[in-house]
């Protein structure tokens, strides 16, 4: 029973993880139609940044997390101005090269400023957990489920709520009809983009000291981003966020129970049950098929 | 005119060995080709069908560790009490296996992954290869882990009395590799220019199109997967006979972006177009290593480079040169005559 709590503690906190990441692609996926290979930089940049800002700068822990999501915003502004916005109308398989290329060139930049060696974050929590009637939680777990689900709410509240947030909409169901209203579909592309990286960025600083951070941790990130967008299906917010936390859970609950080795596994065999099953996605009222 | 330039090229790769003697350059051409053989493959789906597959690694991978375990000989628990062991075999058979398991494996992704399109089936396909990575990584006894498979045999040919030769060393496997790869590029141009070749053809330009012609969708895609699966999983078993060594890695997702960026470098659903970016892509990483900066940079470069082609050429080389000499040979056409064939062109 102790064990099966601790795996539902990781699961919640992973499941927030991989639906903010999940989100993220998401609405990049859905608004701009870009498979966004970057996803996982942006996520182990948000890592290096929190480890620079802390371990190097002597910054405060929060203060670090927060600019490291600034950061990974600007980053993603600057990959859309430089490199999408002259892509526009091109089709999804040069855009995705191009995306695989910056991929390719931004983890090899990092692994040259940062070097291959792992490196651990200082946080200021207490390392004595928090104990509920026999229950300890780690303090540090607890933190990156909250300011996950935090993220997660003020991104729905974004886009549901704001005028920019009606504007993404409109662009996710028919960009010419919203260009034709007056939406400004580079404004549009230039926050999805900027706002799905911070979100990945953020992603990062939270888990990065909880383990360690090092220079292939976003491969694997974006990987079960993927996996997430697939279960969630394209576009949804609530979609994303379900589809993160039944990941994380399935993960946690197979590694726990059937085979450790097999962890990442668990969420590629969903998909393809998923795909056998139920090809257009747990969640999706749309049709994907072609 | 076709004919005297492949008669040209066939003629510069066979006489490759006689003039260069550098054994590494010869070891850079022979993995050049067997990935250039693999990018044919990939051509198919991603060419003529239009299915952006990010998984083709694993049926390379899949190739290279079914013709090991093969020749190597295994055993292996499937269930506790139920051990399966196979005594070495003679590494041709060991081949004929991996292309044999590598296009099962084609068809059953196939039937699965081309129920869904676009973004959705290229994570489809990168999930497929993690699958497979992780079960070659995690499944020891089998496959021996992180550990790799080592001292793979090189292929032989015998016939008792008749002839007895392994292909070791260099020049040997560069001439294999070359076979091979006049074998695939026979195998896929034949296909494409059969029916089921322009069925691929037609659901690429406008599925609901070609659907309401009769064309079954599914299965032509399916088929065209097996191919393609089939031809990798050979390119991978001659990457392990030459290499003589595989290990979990090979399953990674660099591999699967060589491919692609060969083929659409070089022109997706042109012939000639895996082979021009496979030479290009298979001799760059060589030319920055050359540059003596940082291997990171190096990648860099690549990614960069990348990206720089991509944008200028998104149809590809040979796609560009052709639209280039039939400008030229029109120019130069007699009027009447290009009169004529555009009459021709619409009346069709």
């Amino acid at each position: 029973m102790e064990e099966f709590f601790q795996h539902c503690v990781n699961a919640f906190m992973l499941g927030g993880i991989y639906a903010l990441l999940g989100i993220g692609l998401t609405l990049i996926f859905g608004i701009m139609r870009v498979v966004n290979f970057t996803h996982g930089e942006l996520y182990s940049f948000g890592a290096y940044m929190v480890f620079a800002l802390v371990m190097l700068l002597h910054v405060n822990f929060f203060v670090s997390l927060a600019l490291a999501m600034a950061l990974g915003i600007a980053l993603g502004a600057a990959i859309e101005f430089t490199l999408l916005r002259k892509l526009r109308g091109a089709d999804i398989d040069t855009t995705m090269l191009v995306m695989i290329g910056a991929w390719i060139a931004m983890q090899n930049l990092e692994q040259l400023a940062w070097s291959g060696v792992a490196k651990s974050v200082r946080t200021p929590f207490p390392s004595a957990p928090l104990v509920l009637g026999g229950l300890s939680v780690a303090w540090s777990r607890l933190f990156v489920f909250a300011v996950a689900t935090v993220l997660i709410g003020a991104t729905y509240a974004l886009v549901d709520r704001t005028r920019l947030g009606r504007a993404m909409r409109a662009t996710f169901q028919d960009s010419d009809a919203a260009q034709l209203m007056g939406v400004d579909i580079d404004r549009v592309y230039l926050s999805t983009f900027a706002l799905g990286s911070g979100l990945a960025a953020a992603a990062g600083a939270l888990l990065g000291p909880v383990f360690v951070v090092s220079p292939g941790m976003g491969d694997l990130a974006a990987l079960k981003a993927f996996a997430v967008v697939i279960l969630g299906g394209m576009g949804s917010i609530p979609g994303a966020t379900i589809g993160g936390f039944l990941l994380a859970f399935i993960e946690e609950m197979g590694a726990g129970y059937v085979s450790s080795g097999y962890r990442d596994a668990m969420g590629f065999l969903l998909i393809i049950l998923v795909l056998i099953v139920r090809p257009t996605g747990l969640f999706s009222r749309k049709e994907r098929i072609g | 005119m076709r004919r005297a330039a492949t008669a040209a090229l066939l003629a510069f790769l066979i006489s490759i060995p006689l003039w260069v003697g550098n054994l590494y350059v010869l070891h850079v051409l022979i993995v050049t080709g067997i990935f250039t053989i693999a990018a044919m493959s990939l051509n198919l789906l991603l060419g003529y069908t239009g299915q952006l597959s990010l998984g083709h690694v694993a049926f390379f991978g899949i190739g290279a560790y079914v013709s090991s375990l093969v020749s190597l000989g295994f055993s292996v628990h499937l269930a506790p009490d139920w051990l399966v062991t196979l005594n070495p075999q003679p590494v041709w058979f060991a081949m004929l296996w991996a292309i044999a398991i590598s296009g099962f494996c084609g068809w059953a992704i196939g039937r699965i992954s081309f129920k869904v399109r676009g973004a959705y089936f290229v994570i489809v396909t990168i999930s497929f290869a993690e699958v497979v990575r992780l079960v070659a990584l995690n499944w020891d006894e089998l496959t021996n882990g992180p550990m790799a498979l080592n001292n793979i045999p090189p292929l032989s040919l015998s016939i008792p009395g008749v002839i007895d030769f392994s292909f070791i060393g260099k020049v040997p496997n560069y001439y294999l590799v070359l076979a091979a790869a006049i074998v695939a590029y026979v195998v896929i141009a034949r296909l494409v220019h059969s029916q089921a070749g322009r069925a691929m053809i037609a659901l690429r330009e406008n599925e609901p199109l070609a659907m309401s012609v009769g064309i079954e969708v599914t299965r032509y895609l399916v088929l065209s997967a097996v191919v393609s699966a089939a031809i990798a999983g050979m390119a991978g078993a001659l990457y392990a006979q030459y290499i003589q060594i595989v290990d979990p890695n090979i399953f990674l997702f660099i591999y699967t972006v060589t491919m692609v960026i060969m083929v659409v470098v070089g022109g997706k659903g042109t012939l000639a177009g895996p082979i021009v970016g496979g030479m290009i892509f298979g001799l760059l990483p060589e030319g920055l290593r050359s540059l003596e900066i940082p291997p990171e940079l190096q990648w860099v470069a690549y990614g960069v480079l990348m990206i720089v082609i991509v944008s200028i050429m998104p149809s590809g080389i040979v796609p560009a040169l052709a639209r280039w000499w039939n400008d030229r040979v029109h120019a130069n056409a007699r009027p009447a005559e290009a009169s004529q064939a555009d009459a021709r062109q619409a009346a069709q």
